[in-house]
């Protein structure tokens, strides 16, 4: 029994190289930390407890999501830059909606009817965003980082516009309750993030589009060749963007119950460090949800850890700098040096 | 009908064709246009003014247009700079004794080191420019700030306040106030300058573009792509260390975060100024008119009163315009010499 289980996991390990090494990764972060905090605080913090899963439970949906939206344009080697900001554009619009009927619908009763009208429209509208972004560099042939460092520009400029760069706050407590919220414990954030994963693993790797999408990261020539309209493709491909940056939206609108033009800023380079940690090329073709959920908890861990390690903030930033470039490091040396397991199986 | 020949017809079209006709038009239809609504606008102490406050991006926007010309990227120049500024104002504070030459010498040593570290981890890690260098700017920013404490720098000897009020061209004002073209703003030319010959006339820049044309086919051809990358890169971290130096000099504080933040303002001239992001195109003269046209339009929006948080939906919105523009024109000029050589 023990036997076949270790054999499954070998062979998963040998299918998935590129994430293979996570799990234990996982498991060393959390054992360092969970040491390290009972060491520096003496005891009275717990790195294992339940108010720290409780905080970690609270960030993981919305960095997922964003992680999840830069991914899914990652795979077709393209990348979408404008993620934050069309997540603040989109937070700030459903944000006004609330702000300007929320009284209103309140007195007539009508505050749920409003809360799903808004969602469903910040949903729609960051489709629109994201099909923007699709439409650049589809039709106009812009290259990914180009369009959306353009449309990052404009979208926080909008913005801006809107807000005057003010905050604007002030959410029906119903709406709240998305992020508050929890079933048998469980945030309602939570599931939808675990829900959103499942659907866009099996997307990928079960439906044509997504088989299409990775096919086009690894050869546009030859997908073109084989008769996928690439133009379809990428515009679907960063209007799936899009709609996780909604999702995401939704969630940081409910969390901090504000919006403004320059929320989470700093998150961009951490959805690109969870990609590539995840086991996504940045140069496409290659990458699986479940290699960026487990990149997703390696970083959540080392965030609340250094957190509870009272360690600033900036240091916490260079550090993730610092392990992007440490995760490029090791692949591009594993790719020049393969080990001995995976030499003898090409012998 | 005119009836040229050919070859003078595709010459007028080079010619008009040219990005660097269009910005200058484009600029020339500006000015008139603000300076109808403002006459106060086209006065050469407000001309001058903008030169001086564009003098910083434009040092950048050289150094990002050579490494964008070699098929690179590189997003974290801005943190490079605030690193050399940090650096110089550290030690002028501590050593106000030091010779000029040794201070100004600093940020610039910086600045190349940084650089060509970029140049090195893109060229052995054979990783995409934008990861790494997104990754480089976090840790130099986050580490300087770290360290810094985010403290501001100010108070530095008299020679570093004087500097930047020499004037190779004088005027006095109505109220006897000096104003002219700064020292500043000719070193930005120099640096255009040197930059303009080193793309044209020199074997360096020629193999920047060719670098930026066809990586693969740079190689076969025997250029050595590590010394050219660790070229291009250090050049635009050198620039980073004068931008950072020049800043320092027209503000006279180090803030750790007045210039990370705003990359995009330089990336959007240089693109607008037409060079292109796949590498291989852009001109020196384009880069310049691209950094003058957003410092003209800044200047104006502010004359017309328009609230600053308009301006990024202006920048954002012409940025897009004109990637746009130069990639469509970029596949007709395709498809027209495909149609001239099916002739």
């Amino acid at each position: 029994m023990l036997n076949k289980i270790l054999e499954a996991s070998r062979g998963w390990g040998r299918r998935n190289a590129e994430m293979a090494a996570l799990p234990f990764l996982l498991l060393g972060v959390v054992a360092v930390l969970s040491i390290a905090t009972e060491i520096v605080s003496e005891g009275n913090i717990h790195f294992l407890s339940v108010e720290n899963f409780g905080a970690m439970a609270a960030q993981i949906p919305e960095l997922g999501l964003l992680s999840l939206a830069m991914m899914v344009t990652m795979l077709t080697a393209g990348i979408n830059l404008s993620i934050i900001s069309s997540a603040n554009l989109v937070g700030v619009g459903m944000a006004v909606t609330f702000v300007t009927f929320g009284p209103g619908a309140a007195a007539a009763g009508m505050t749920i009817p409003l809360i799903v009208v808004t969602i469903v429209g910040g949903l729609l509208f960051s489709v629109l965003l994201g099909w923007f972004n699709g439409l650049l560099i589809a039709k106009l042939k812009i290259t990914p980082v180009l369009a959306t460092l353009g449309t990052m520009i404009l979208y926080e400029g909008l913005t801006l516009a809107i807000t005057k760069g003010y905050v604007i706050s002030g959410m029906p407590e119903e709406f709240l309750n998305i992020a508050a919220g929890s079933f048998f414990g469980i945030p309602y954030a939570l599931i939808l993030f675990v829900v959103v994963a499942i659907v866009i693993a099996y997307v990928l790797q079960r439906r044509p589009f997504g088989r299409q999408l990775y096919m086009l990261g690894s050869n546009q020539t030859a997908t073109s060749f084989s008769a996928v309209n690439i133009d379809r493709v990428i515009i679907k491909t960063y209007m799936l963007s899009g709609l996780l940056v909604g999702f995401a939206a939704i969630i940081m609108l409910s969390r901090f119950s504000s919006a403004n033009a320059r929320q989470g800023t700093s998150l961009l380079l951490v959805t690109v460090l969870i990609a590539v940690l995840g086991g996504t090329d940045p140069d496409g073709g290659f990458g699986k949800v479940l290699g960026l959920v487990m990149a997703l908890l390696i970083m959540q861990a080392i965030t609340s850890g250094l957190n509870l390690l009272s360690i600033s903030s900036f240091l916490t930033l260079g550090l993730w700098g610092a392990l992007l470039i440490g995760v490029i490091a090791y692949r591009s040396y594993r790719a020049k040096n393969p080990g001995k397991r995976a030499k003898s199986l090409a012998a | 009908m005119i009836n040229s020949s050919p070859t003078v017809q595709l010459r007028l079209q080079r010619l008009f064709g040219q990005n660097e006709m269009v910005l200058l038009l484009v600029l020339l239809g500006m000015v008139t246009a603000i300076t109808i609504v403002s006459p106060r606008f086209l006065g050469p102490e407000n001309l001058f003014s903008i030169l001086l406050s564009a003098s910083y991006t434009g040092i950048f926007a050289i150094g990002f247009l050579l490494v964008l010309v070699s098929g690179g990227l590189d997003v974290s120049f801005t943190a490079v700079a605030t690193v050399a500024q940090y650096v110089m104002g550290t030690v002028l504070i501590a050593n106000p004794d030091i010779p000029p030459a040794v201070a100004v010498l600093l940020p610039l040593v910086v600045g190349v080191a940084l650089g060509s570290l970029n140049a090195l981890l893109i060229h052995y890690l054979n990783a995409p420019p934008i990861i790494i260098t997104i990754a480089n700017l976090n840790i130099f920013f986050g580490l300087l700030q770290f360290i810094t404490g985010g403290e501001w720098l100010n108070g530095f000897p008299e020679w570093f306040d004087h500097f930047p009020q020499t004037y190779v061209i004088s005027f006095q004002n109505a109220d006897g106030v000096s104003y002219g073209l700064s020292i500043i703003v000719v070193i930005w030319i120099a640096v255009a300058v040197v930059a303009g010959l080193l793309m044209h006339y020199f074997k360096a820049g020629r193999k920047l573009y060719a670098m930026g044309g066809n990586l693969e086919a740079a190689r076969r051809a025997g250029i050595d792509i590590l010394r050219y990358r660790i070229f291009a890169y250090g050049f635009l971290g050198f620039c980073a260390g004068l931008g950072g130096l020049v800043h320092t000099f027209i503000t006279q504080t180090v803030v750790p975060n007045t210039l990370v933040g705003h990359e995009f303002d330089v990336v959007a001239a240089v693109v607008l100024g037409g060079a292109s992001i796949f590498g291989g195109s852009g001109t020196v003269v384009g880069t310049v008119l691209g950094v003058t046209l957003l410092a003209v339009l800044g200047n104006a929006l502010t004359i017309m009163k328009v609230p600053t948080y308009w301006h990024e939906v202006f920048v954002g919105g012409i940025v897009i315009l004109s990637i746009a523009i130069t990639t469509l024109s970029a596949i007709a000029a395709r498809n027209r010499e495909k149609k001239y050589h099916a002739q």
